[in-house]
């Protein structure tokens, strides 16, 4: 990427390269890794709040029993939507926003490896979202659930139309569902193919796989995981259409199709998924617990191969989601089996990082708070996926609230509090400014009160016997209570999310500045610019050690073994060399970064185009193939911009 | 930046996860919860929650360890403004090996007993057993009892059986429609074709026994059993299954032996025809409105082309549409003639334009089928 000078350019391409880097026409051709980082923040968080306003409908008709806030139709399709919209529009993308801005700086490197790629991968997953909301306005939001088990999902919820009129045939809600799906799977295949290939080839000199910062190693699983999740669901989803759009019956058991089929492939993505959405949050608190601890990560080792084995173990887990399908005593043990033994990996990155706290020095800023939140309340969600592997009991607890509390504490105990976690860690980088301290404490506090009012109850209401996914419940069944409870706990997290907006708007443009490396931390990251240059890297670094940062701060062996610190540039066994560590010294002018690019944003119009074909009229599905292909067309044939 | 106080915080966290967690194995009245699963009624349901008592105290204790050293760790390495970094230390691989090796073994522990749960379980009953066929439809339950004992009873939203023996249910989801082409000479053939199977329900009597999912074009088995006579169980569908899900309940009445055989004989009776006045006249609009989808007599047609629920005995129920209504109240009844899916948003039932005169009489001659 540094000597495109060289390279003779192509004449061809229909229209001049775009060249603006800043200013708001910037941010449609942009294929800049941090600028596509924050799009992608920007996007996934009000996709994210959508999914929160959608919780607080659900949580509002459930604070009273035989409720009539919402009818049972508008119910069914706010739950499904919430499930949707938030693994797939929020916390994945929220995790993608991360990986987008961060593995570059981390590894050292100017870029991912294909910077227009990544922006094709945003722009698909924006327009995914759009047209599954759009479905609004269609015919209604999905509602078979975000699990979509067959039959359902092709049939309908009210079979006779009596109360929701004519039913639809074929049914669009769910065809939204099939057919966004894959949108959003597509973008994520292609981002997965990015970041695996930006961590295995463009690290700087130096960096070994084994000095991988641990957020960098569990992208790259992450990154793994969506690569081989992502078909499986494609699959399944391209099936789907086909039985609801065209009477395919690949599901439909009236047909000789298998429901049960639909649960296997559903699951084999869907359990991988799980660890799609936790992984990033264990890398985000693996970076920092030990900065505000100023102690190297404990048993970096063991958190790397735990998440590696569990990236792999995860594949074998999936029928768990299955236990009272029927599968028999066999498969039933065997998956039983597997479940408890995947909880191995997991309790060592538990004790690991309370053994990173162990003898250091904490320092409790915002950042940290959410950290150790996530250790505390992510053991909880541990603790009760161990209780669902006891086969037996699962019988009583699966589909029930009880299930519920246990992901959220996995999923929002777990990933929420580590994105969070890692939004005020390197908000400092992005903007050069801290994020006020008083308003991120508040945002804690009311997070983590709010969340354990919400979803603890949850597990007492689930062993007393509410099923999940049920639009109210009648009086006397001794759930009023806890419900209460869990809808005035779902507000006060709201609440919490108010004062982290409010925060981000003070503090982007009057936040204390904050230097290159304002936490005193250990990795790449810190030691360029805060913000980075478009080029993040004057000099691409030489890595020498693990926590490359720390070790050219700080010298081993002072008295008591402590560390010292060293004058800036070197080290006391490595003399400061001008130039080589100095993100300064650099000379930036002889760097080649890739030019901004209108085709990516082309390509991915198209596809919503197409979709909307499948539902409403073939013909926009030949219109928005020919833009696509157009658009991939003029991205091939695309000329740098330096011949202007 | 530091927190003038965490452990204060910390402290109340853990405090409220102690008391959620305490409530949770709290003993419950079960008036007050009828579907507490942590109250079991019957050998099924109590074998599952010995496997519970096993586990959660465990859990518990591995909670209080690990919140407990993330306390000690909060207030005990606090930043005091020290100048110099602490001791970097990077790993202890015998420590390490340690918190790998005990959680191994503790789910070790755990492992053993729900293997043999999950097989013992999954036996079949046997012979001895009183075999029930369930049928899940869009949105309530049927039950037919099987073989000579069960002499073809047909009832819906009431599982009655006796105490101290184990009830095998023969589980299946059907369609509440019966499509026009159906042939009732070759029923298997029919199925084949047309789109005779439902969704996917789970059935669930929490005090009996966990789920079992009801998956259309399969038989699911499972076992329950009571220990207790003249109970009523809650129970209710867990997987969702469309509009009206939350409205799919049922109960689970049991009885002595012979209190059971008794009510089996009443139950095979047909219905009472020698009526006068209003019950008469809701007998003449019965037969007019009603019998195409719901059978009166004992001994009705496959169960593929049933379509409503079986109110021979109507009036022996004490719940119906879904066990959400109550069969003693002419109220809820009237309602549900008025409009069954506005009682009940969902409802296979149409509305069949029904007066108000017409109304008093069928819920007359309802309530007269004891």
């Amino acid at each position: 990427m540094t000597a495109t000078a060289e390279q003779p350019t192509t004449g061809q391409g229909a229209f001049r390269r775009p060249t603006a880097t800043t200013g708001l026409s910037s941010w449609f051709t942009t294929i800049d890794h941090k600028k596509i980082g924050i799009l992608y923040f920007v996007t996934a968080f009000l996709f994210f709040s959508l999914g929160g306003i959608e919780a607080l409908l659900i949580r509002a008709q459930l604070a009273s029993p035989d409720a009539a806030f919402l009818t049972r139709d508008q119910y069914n399709q706010l739950f499904t939507t919430h499930g949707i919209t938030m693994i797939f529009f929020g916390v994945m993308p929220l995790s993608v926003a991360f990986f987008n801005y961060l593995l570059p700086l981390m590894i050292g490197a100017r870029d991912v490896a294909f910077p227009r790629l990544n922006a094709l991968s945003y722009w698909i997953f924006l327009f995914a979202g759009i047209f599954l909301f759009s479905s609004m306005f269609l015919g209604g939001l999905p509602d078979g659930g975000w699990f979509g088990y067959a039959p359902l999902s092709i049939l309908g919820g009210d079979p006779l139309g009596e109360t929701l009129g004519a039913s639809s045939a074929p049914n669009v809600r769910m065809l939204f569902y099939s057919v966004g799906l894959q949108l959003a799977g597509i973008s994520s295949l292609a981002g997965a193919i990015n970041f695996i290939v930006t961590v295995l080839n463009l690290r700087a000199p130096g960096m070994t796989l084994m000095r991988m910062p641990v957020f960098v190693w569990m992208s790259l699983v992450t990154s793994v995981l969506m690569l081989f999740a992502m078909p499986i669901i494609g699959v399944a989803l391209w099936q789907l259409m086909f039985d609801i759009g065209y009477g395919a019956n690949f599901f439909n058991p009236a047909q000789g199709g298998d429901p049960v089929l639909w649960q296997h492939m559903f699951w084999l993505f869907g359990h991988p998924e799980v660890y799609i959405l936790i992984l990033p949050a264990f890398g985000i608190v693996s970076e920092i617990l030990p900065v505000f601890s100023r102690k190297p990560l404990f048993g970096y080792t063991a958190i790397v191969f735990s998440g590696i084995a569990i990236g792999f173990m995860g594949w074998g887990v999936w029928a768990h989601h299955m236990f009272a399908v029927g599968l028999g005593p066999v498969a039933n043990a065997a998956f039983a089996l597997s479940t408890m033994f995947i909880a191995v990996p997991t309790g060592i990155k538990i004790f690991n990082w309370i053994a990173t706290l162990w003898g250091g020095q904490l320092r409790f800023t915002t950042p940290m708070l959410f950290a150790i939140g996530l250790v505390a309340m992510f053991t909880i969600g541990g603790l009760s996926g161990v209780t669902h592997a006891v086969v037996p009991h699962n019988y009583q607890q699966t589909d029930t609230y009880y299930v519920v509390a246990h992901f959220h504490y996995v999923l929002f105990g777990g990933a929420i509090f580590g994105l969070m976690a890692g939004f005020y860690y390197w908000f400092p980088k992005v903007k050069g400014r801290f994020m006020n301290e008083r308003l991120g404490k508040l945002h804690f506090w009311l997070m983590i009160i709010g969340f354990n009012l919400t979803f603890g109850p949850m597990h007492i209401l689930g062993l007393q016997g509410m099923p999940r996914r049920v639009a109210t419940y009648p009086d006397g069944m001794g759930w009023n209570f806890w419900n209460l409870v869990a809808t005035v706990g779902g507000f006060i997290i709201a609440l919490g999310f108010l004062v982290f907006v409010i925060n981000v708007l003070k503090s982007r443009k009057n936040g204390v500045p904050a230097g290159n490396d304002p936490w005193d931390a250990r990795t790449l990251e810190w030691t360029t610019t805060s913000p980075p240059p478009p080029h993040d890297f004057d000099v691409i670094p030489q890595v020498t050690a693990r926590d490359e940062l720390w070790n050219r701060k700080y010298a081993a062996g002072g008295p008591g073994r402590q560390p010292m610190r060293v004058p800036s540039g070197g080290s006391a066994d490595a003399p400061a060399e001008p130039g080589a560590h100095d993100p300064g010294a650099g000379d930036a002018h002889d760097i080649h970064m890739p030019d901004p690019s209108y085709y990516p944003l082309v390509a991915a119009i198209g596809m919503p185009i197409m979709a909307y074909g499948v539902l409403f009229t073939p013909i926009l599905i030949a219109v928005g193939g020919v833009i696509t292909i157009a658009g991939l067309f003029g991205w091939a044939l695309e000329p740098s911009a330096e011949e202007h | 930046m530091r927190a003038r106080r965490p452990w204060t915080g910390w402290g109340l966290l853990v405090g409220v996860a102690l008391v959620v967690s305490g409530c949770a194995i709290g003993g419950d009245t079960p008036g007050e919860f009828p579907q507490n699963a942590l109250d079991p009624a019957g050998p099924i349901a109590r074998q599952q929650d010995a496997l519970w008592n096993l586990v959660f105290p465990i859990a518990v204790g591995v909670f209080v360890l690990v919140q407990g050293l993330i306390l000690v760790a909060v207030i005990r390495f606090r930043d005091r403004g020290e100048d110099a970094p602490p001791q970097q230390v990077a790993g202890n691989t015998r420590l390490e090996l340690i918190w790998t090796a005990i959680p191994a073994l503790i789910l070790a522990v755990i492992a053993v007993p729900t293997l043999g749960g999950i097989f013992a379980l999954a036996e079949d009953p046997g012979e001895e057993a009183l075999a029930v066929r369930v049928i899940g439809k869009q949105f309530w339950w049927e039950f037919e009892y099987l073989g000579d004992e069960g002499q073809g009873v047909v009832t819906a939203n009431e599982l009655h059986i006796p105490v101290d023996r184990p009830i095998r249910l023969q589980m299946e989801a059907l369609s509440p429609q019966v499509p026009d082409t159906f042939d009732e000479e070759d029923p298997d053939a029919s199925r084949s074709d047309q789109s005779m199977e439902g969704v996917i329900h789970s059935f669930w009597v929490p005090r009996l026994a966990g789920k079992q999912d009801v998956i259309p074009g399969y038989e699911r088995l499972m076992r329950i059993e009571a220990d207790e006579p003249g109970q009523r169980y809650s129970g209710q569908c867990a997987e969702f299954c469309g509009l009206a899900h939350a409205e799919m309940r049922f109960e689970v009445v049991t009885h002595t032996a012979d209190d059971f055989e008794t009510w089996l004989d009443e139950q095979a009776e047909p219905a009472g025809t020698d009526l006068e006045g209003l019950a008469a006249e809701g007998q003449e609009l019965f037969g007019a409105h009603c019998v195409a989808c719901h059978a009166l007599d004992g001994h009705p047609e496959d169960a593929e082309i049933r379509i409503g629920p079986n109110l021979t005995h109507f009036a022996s129920r004490q719940v119906f549409a879904g066990g959400i209504f109550d069969n003693d109240d002419p109220e809820q009844i009237a309602a549900w003639l008025r409009d069954p899916s506005d009682a009940k948003p969902g409802a296979q039932m149409p509305d069949l334009g029904l007066d108000d005169d017409q109304i008093s009489a069928l819920v007359e001659y309802l309530q007269s089928l004891e």
